[in-house]
């Protein structure tokens, strides 16, 4: 099975049932099958191949979900790139994994006329968004969406996918502060998807409610959950003002909303909440990070006939485990077992299967582990290490974890610096990375320091050059202007020196 | 009683202090600009926000109250804090 055949067999199945809701739109399958397959024969008409990477820069939207199933039936892999990065980390993504075409809005017109300069693989750019006199300078590379669609044939073109072919690579910080592309497979996430909507119980009488950017794949997933199952995807471009995801729940008779810790921290501040009447909201979920047992306490007073999942899972394999509802009154600071399909334990400094309550690295295997990340061999070999068949990996997560005698899963720290603030993966670096890029600035580091609603709030804390002069606003600025909206400090300070270990690195844990 | 003119000028300069700093908004903002569609607040933000409107205009903002049709732009805000203080 492929993941484009989520939507496929849901169009055969109820072709007349809404599949998206985003805004005042609602889109049946049928019509979600016949945009999709004419975006498709847009793609194969200008040369994207079977494997050819094409770019999704957009924020959440029907072009978005139409373009992630319409790069699948042209037998390519979508890469979606989150709507907030700044031109020198796109130029860096496009050139990465060499995409060939992009689907973008013209709100992005600016940026996209910079970044193409830097771009030699990209072949041509399809803008959504109307009708501009823009392209006109570019007619070769850059296309009006709607015109290009308009004038496809809505029937699908041939995929010459198969299920080990790659459907997507999600790029991920990472340590060294380049980000890494998660390869994952037709089979991979088919896998998963199996296994997530196994343990929620999900039917076609599901209604999600989807705020988070579907460039990150716990909102991506989402997507491909509700198409999976037939059932209907409520798509929010984000999360912002409060009462209206509420009022969405109530009108739309969601039935599964998921979200992080900071929309639940957000959501809890409303005082009234208990008022309404979520009767059809059957099920909650949360990961990316833990939810305070206090907010877990407060999210079963407030629904009290909803089932809470707490989770927990990296991009390298999508889910690793779930807390089964029942379990959550017991056990509310765990993240569970593993979910269907898929193995877990614990490895202790030796190597060794860890003892109950030991901590140790959490190590994964199941056929929702990555293939690696693109073309960064010895970064893979890292994580993925041979398992019990010979050609076999399996996924060593760099989280410490213990386990207790029943198999319940604690999480207890990261073997490296990673900040994780609303729910997002952040690396340190990369923001030192644009920091040093300051003349003013001598030296600088990034800690994550406890936030109630972030999670961890971004710190940075900077020395100046002798004698230079910058203010905490210049440097918000440039950071603004260089960096995703997620990865921007909440805090900045100017210290005269930064403590140091013995081998004259910045010593992190002196500062946090 | 708070002249309107004056309300605009407090919220746009908080908007500009608090969430403009640094980024350039495509073609500038204006009074009808979506903060939603242009990615200007973020959810965080929100509670600035309405912290914000809380201190300086001495208004209650009611669970129901955050909806974009009061928040999502300079117009609506001064609309919103407008009435709140008519009716106080």
């Amino acid at each position: 099975m492929l993941v484009n055949d989520f939507l496929t067999s849901s169009v055969k199945s109820s072709p007349h049932k809404v599949g998206l809701v985003f805004g005042k739109k609602r889109l049946s399958y049928s019509e979600m099958d016949k945009l999709s397959n004419k975006l498709a024969n847009v793609l194969v008409s200008k040369g994207v191949k079977r494997g050819d990477r094409v770019g999704i820069y957009l924020d959440n939207s029907v072009e978005t979900v139409c373009s992630v199933f319409g790069i699948l039936k042209a037998s390519a892999i979508f890469v979606i790139i989150n709507s907030t990065t700044k031109p020198n980390k796109l130029a860096y993504i496009l050139n990465n994994c060499r995409i060939k075409a992009l689907i973008t809005d013209f709100n992005k017109f600016e940026t996209i006329s910079q970044v193409c300069q830097k771009t030699p693989h990209l072949n041509f750019v399809l803008f959504s968004g109307g009708k501009s006199d823009k392209v006109r300078n570019n007619p070769e590379k850059f296309l009006v969406y709607e015109d290009q669609l308009n004038s496809a044939p809505s029937y699908p073109p041939r995929c010459e996918s198969i299920d080990m072919d790659l459907a997507t690579i999600i790029y991920t910080s990472g340590t060294t502060g380049t980000p890494k592309g998660v390869m994952m497979t037709h089979l991979n996430m088919v896998s998963a998807a199996n296994s997530i909507t196994t343990y929620l119980e999900n039917t076609n009488s599901d209604i999600i409610l989807n705020v988070l950017p579907l460039s990150f794949d716990y909102g991506l997933y989402q997507l491909l959950m509700a198409f999976k199952i037939g059932g209907t995807l409520v798509l929010d471009k984000t999360f912002l003002y409060p009462f209206d995801i509420v009022k969405t729940l109530i009108n739309e008779k969601v039935t599964g909303f998921p979200g992080v810790p900071t929309i639940f921290a957000l959501l809890l501040q409303l005082e009234n909440l208990k008022k309404y009447d979520f009767r059809h909201l059957r099920y909650i979920t949360n990961t990316a990070a833990a939810l305070p047992v206090s907010h877990v306490r407060k999210l079963k007073e407030t629904f009290p006939k909803t089932k809470i999942y707490l989770m927990y899972g990296l991009t390298e394999c999508k889910r690793v485990s779930y807390l089964p509802p029942e379990e959550v009154n017991r056990r509310p600071d765990s993240v569970g077992k593993g979910m269907p399909n898929e193995e877990v334990w614990i490895v202790n400094e030796k190597g060794e299967k860890a003892m109950p309550y030991q901590t140790g690295e959490l190590v994964v295997r199941g056929s929702n582990v990555m293939m690696g990340y693109w073309e960064l061999p010895q970064e893979t070999d890292k994580v993925l290490r041979s398992g019990k068949y010979p050609r076999e990996k399996v996924l060593y997560t760099g989280d410490l974890f213990k386990m207790d005698q029943e198999g319940f899963l604690y999480f207890v720290g990261r073997k490296d610096s990673i900040i994780k603030s609303r729910g997002e993966k952040i690396s340190p670096k990369e923001i030192e990375n644009v920091l040093y890029e300051l003349e003013e600035v001598a030296e600088a580091t990034v800690v994550g320091i406890p936030d109630k609603i972030l999670g961890e709030a971004i710190k940075a804390m900077v020395v100046l050059k002798e004698g230079a002069f910058l203010s905490e606003e210049q440097i918000l600025k440039h950071c603004a202007q260089n960096l995703e909206d997620f990865m921007v400090p909440q805090v900045v300070e100017f210290r005269s020196f930064l403590p140091k270990t013995e081998s004259g690195k910045i010593k992190k844990s002196a500062l946090s | 009683m708070i002249e309107k003119t004056h309300i605009e000028e407090k919220i746009k300069k908080f908007i500009a202090q608090t969430f403009l700093r640094g980024r350039e908004i495509n073609p500038g903002l204006k009074n009808d600009t979506s903060f939603l569609e242009k990615g200007i607040v973020d959810s965080t933000g929100v509670l600035e926000l309405v912290a914000f409107l809380e201190d300086t205009f001495k208004v209650k903002v009611e669970d129901e109250e955050l909806i974009p049709e009061n928040l999502d732009s300079v117009n609506n805000l001064v609309r919103f804090v407008s009435g709140k203080l008519k009716r106080s």
